[in-house]
């Protein structure tokens, strides 16, 4: 058999050519998506919110147990009256092009994101001036007290408020920057980046990390590989294959069906980095006949229970938890205020309701995206839940994208607009009111779905002016009893997902966004 | 010669006119909004009309036609909404992954294809023959992605032998540029090979029983020479039309090929593109295939001269 000796041979010629060897470490990362848009701010893509945890810092950050700490911050003070926020920058703080970072870069940055990010928008009408004494100095003046200086400042996902150069961050809002300079524990190699193939970033070795253990988001951000590799893997099958042939390290989160194959290789493991989780969202539109009634949304908050969509797309209880709370079961504001007798398979009181509503048999045109797995089967259980409380249905099965453009529109729904949709939100964007999206009831200027409610508005200017967490967690209590009432949306049910990684990848912090910091490759 | 080659050039262009609108319109008629995608979840009315104003989409559609057409006629085919890059530069970025495996797929598909083919013929009727076609039903009969799951499973996972995905340039070392290429290359192979096989066992059949064969064998030719340089050469144009075709198919096969082994190549790029909508990019790269179709239809029509010198344009 001298032709499969030469084989051998060859391939294994070939093959050394190959694995030229390296002295540094390398870790190859497969992120859920590819990355195509590299400004954090611009967009709310969460791929592109992961890219800015690599090469940008925060001015604070929220730890391990919900707590918002100082990151680039070294020490901060509120005046007496909560009028004024000084903000003092840590020593030894460097743009990856060797230049300090100064009080100016981050007051130039507070501004673009403020300009773009719901929450930031908030903050900033609170605001009265944003100033730099001098280049270690950030001072914040308030026209009235607000709870929401730190939780904004430390926001964990889209938009994360990232740092940037005073010259990057002075782009136009509206408009995407095209330098990818930050101060974080990565640097991002534009040379070597393949678009829709590979994205390259390099340890900082000038990063000064804080001392403090890492927690959550916040505490040092110890950087121990020389260089990690995104690979977007399109197929999971395939990203998968490459982690048990050992060629890739870590998947970011490989679907719940191919959890069994990962598990029973005993060089690979898995690890829930996210312990918040994520919660699937039947969202309305409130301007479409029968659901501009309040009543005929509230049905609907009776007729479903979690339990069966979260069995119908997760199926393992491991994975999924039943969460009737508006701000994530687990989280600070967590509350079972008026939700006790809803998501209950109500039938009675859902048919009740919409018999007092003057339901009159118009079928709801249910948008159901068919191509991203995790939502494939929520739009079906929504679907035979409404039919057994009499409402008709007419389920639209189309791409993720056609719904996208499509839920922006507020034609009626016969003419190519819609009635509802079901997403899922990552818990960590759901924390508390002002950051709820969905829970913006501010008519024209709320989400798709547009809702409209002085009442819940009000609560959630309350909120934003609280300074303490007790009047806080009572002004949660006021929105989620009037939410029942008036329901924005209607949560699915909590769910999780693992990274699954090789046994030789350790240091994998638990954040709300996968972080790449503290891990080591053997 | 360069007479025909003019005018076939010149017939190709009213082929690429139909091209450029069939694209953009049904482009224009998909339901999704590249401005809504590009904004994100968070977006609010109005950042998602100023996306729209900026690139151009609330504009009528004719006018947006015009500027498209006007200026991929001198050469600009605009900037992707997504990368931010010049759609020529994307795909010059990535044309070398495509070509190298189109290439690759065919050199593998004509090497395997044309000889087993020709001795199916030859040896009609006995084992061999019926070896050869059966394996021609299997490569028809299997999906690609199943074959491909196949492939990766014993060779990448299990042997080790080659990469489970990714691709290696050039510049970086054959070796590794072959050894990333091979898996795809012999997925996207399968089918074509059972099919030129076929072709190839069919013409040489036909021509085995031609006087002129009779006559190279009573002049005392060895059969190796009889098959190869009258029995094959005389039925190459129907084979050679098949691997043209091949050719001009390999491209859809590409877009599967490239998307589950994630090599960066315009298959791939197209895939993205269509899911993300990004119109300038979709545009550009279908008129690229449409444009390499025409020409790859035009080289075998020449090619025809070289093996059938009665053949005269």
């Amino acid at each position: 058999m001298k032709w499969t000796r030469a084989v051998a041979l060859g391939l294994g010629l070939v093959a050394s050519s190959v694995t030229t060897a390296v002295a540094e470490t390398t870790l190859k990362f497969v992120p859920h998506s590819d990355l195509k848009i590299l400004d954090p701010i611009w967009t709310t893509a969460f791929i592109s919110r992961n890219h800015g945890y690599m090469i940008y810092d925060t001015l604070f950050a929220m730890d391990a147990n919900g707590e918002i700490k100082p990151q680039m911050v070294d020490k901060y003070e509120a005046s007496a009256d909560k009028l004024t926020y000084t903000l003092t920058l840590r020593d030894g703080l460097l743009w990856h092009d060797g230049a300090p970072v100064t009080s100016e870069d981050c007051v130039a940055s507070i501004k673009r994101w403020g300009a773009r990010d719901s929450m930031g928008q908030k903050l900033m009408t609170f605001v009265a001036a944003l100033e730099s004494p001098d280049a270690k100095t950030i001072v914040i003046k308030l026209k009235q007290p607000t709870g929401l200086v730190l939780s904004a400042l430390g926001k964990p996902s889209s938009n994360v408020p990232f740092m940037m150069p005073k010259r990057i961050a002075e782009t136009d809002p509206n408009k995407q920057i095209e330098e990818f300079i930050g101060s974080g524990p990565f640097v991002f190699k534009k040379d070597e980046w393949q678009p829709g193939a590979k994205l390259v970033y390099t340890k900082f070795d000038k990063y000064n990390p804080r001392s403090e253990p890492p927690s959550g988001l916040a505490g040092g951000k110890v950087v121990k590989v020389d260089r990690v590799e995104w690979l977007p893997i399109r197929d999971h099958q395939q990203a998968v294959n490459a982690l048990l042939a050992g060629q890739i390290d870590y998947i970011e989160a490989p679907p719940h069906d191919l959890h069994s194959l990962i598990k029973a290789d005993k060089n690979l493991k898995m690890f829930n980095w996210n312990p918040l989780g994520n919660q699937f969202t039947f969202r309305f539109n409130t301007l479409a006949k029968p659901f501009d009634n309040p009543k005929v949304r509230q049905a609907l908050l009776y007729a479903f229970n979690q339990e069966d969509f979260l069995q119908a797309v997760v199926g393992t209880p491991e994975y999924y938890k039943v969460c009737k709370a508006l701000f994530i079961c687990g989280a600070p504001f967590e509350s079972n205020a008026g939700m006790e007798d809803k998501l209950e398979a109500n039938f009675k009181k859902a048919r009740e309701l919409l018999k007092e509503a003057g339901y009159d048999g118009t079928p709801i045109v249910l948008m159901h995206s068919t191509d991203l797995q995790i939502l494939t089967n929520l739009a079906p259980v929504a679907k035979t839940l409404m039919e057994k409380v009499g409402m008709k249905v007419d389920m639209q099965s189309m791409d993720w994208q056609s719904l996208v453009a499509r839920r922006v529109k507020k034609d009626a729904p016969a003419q190519g607009g819609w009635h509802a949709f079901i997403t899922s939100w990552v818990a960590a964007d759901m924390l508390d009111p002002v950051m709820t999206g969905f829970l913006n009831a501010s008519c024209e200027k709320a989400m798709f779905g547009w809702p409209c409610d002085s009442e819940i508005e009000k609560l959630r200017d309350d909120f934003a002016k609280a300074t303490d967490v007790p009047r806080q967690k009572e002004i949660v209590d006021a929105i989620q009893k009037r939410f029942v009432e008036y329901p924005t949306h209607i949560h699915l049910g909590q769910w999780y997902n693992s990274g699954a990684l090789r046994n030789s990848v350790d240091g994998v912090i638990a954040a709300p966004a996968p972080v790449l910091w503290n891990i080591s490759v053997k | 010669m360069v007479g025909y080659i003019l005018r076939r050039l010149l017939a190709a262009l009213p082929v690429m006119g139909i091209v450029a609108v069939l694209v953009f319109m049904m482009l224009r008629l998909t339901p999704a909004d590249p401005a809504a995608i590009i904004a994100g979840d968070f977006a609010n009315d109005q950042q998602v009309a100023e996306i729209r104003t900026r690139l151009g989409l609330d504009r009528p559609v004719v006018e947006q036609f015009a500027i498209w057409i006007g200026n991929m006629a001198v050469g600009d085919f605009g900037e992707s909404f997504f990368y931010k890059k010049q759609v020529a530069a994307l795909i010059m970025e990535r044309l070398e992954p495509t070509l190298s495996l189109s290439l690759l797929s065919i050199f593998l598909t004509v090497v395997i294809a044309v000889p087993l083919g020709t001795l199916a013929a030859y040896k009609q009727g006995t084992w061999i023959d019926r070896i050869v076609m059966g394996f021609s039903v299997i490569g028809f009969s299997v999906p690609v992605f199943v074959l491909g799951y196949i492939l990766i499973y014993l060779l990448a996972v299990k042997l080790d032998w080659f990469p489970v995905q990714g691709y290696q340039y050039i510049r970086d070392g054959v070796g590794g540029w072959l050894l990333h290429l091979i898996l795809p290359a012999l997925t996207l192979s399968v089918v074509f090979v059972a099919l030129i096989a076929r072709m190839t066992r069919t013409s040489v059949l036909e021509v085995l029983h031609e006087d002129y064969i009779r006559t190279a064998r009573a002049k005392g030719q060895s059969e190796l020479k009889v098959l190869i340089r009258h029995a094959l050469a005389n039925a190459a144009v129907p084979i050679l039309t098949v691997i043209g075709l091949t050719f001009a198919t390999l491209i859809g096969g590409v877009v599967v090929t490239e998307s589950v082994y994630t090599l960066p190549g315009l298959g791939l790029l197209t895939v993205d593109a269509v899911l993300a909508r990004d119109f300038p990019t979709i545009q550009a790269v279908i008129m690229l295939f449409s444009l390499a179709y025409v020409l790859v239809n035009l080289a075998v029509d020449l090619a025809y001269t070289v093996f059938d010198p009665r053949i005269r344009y």
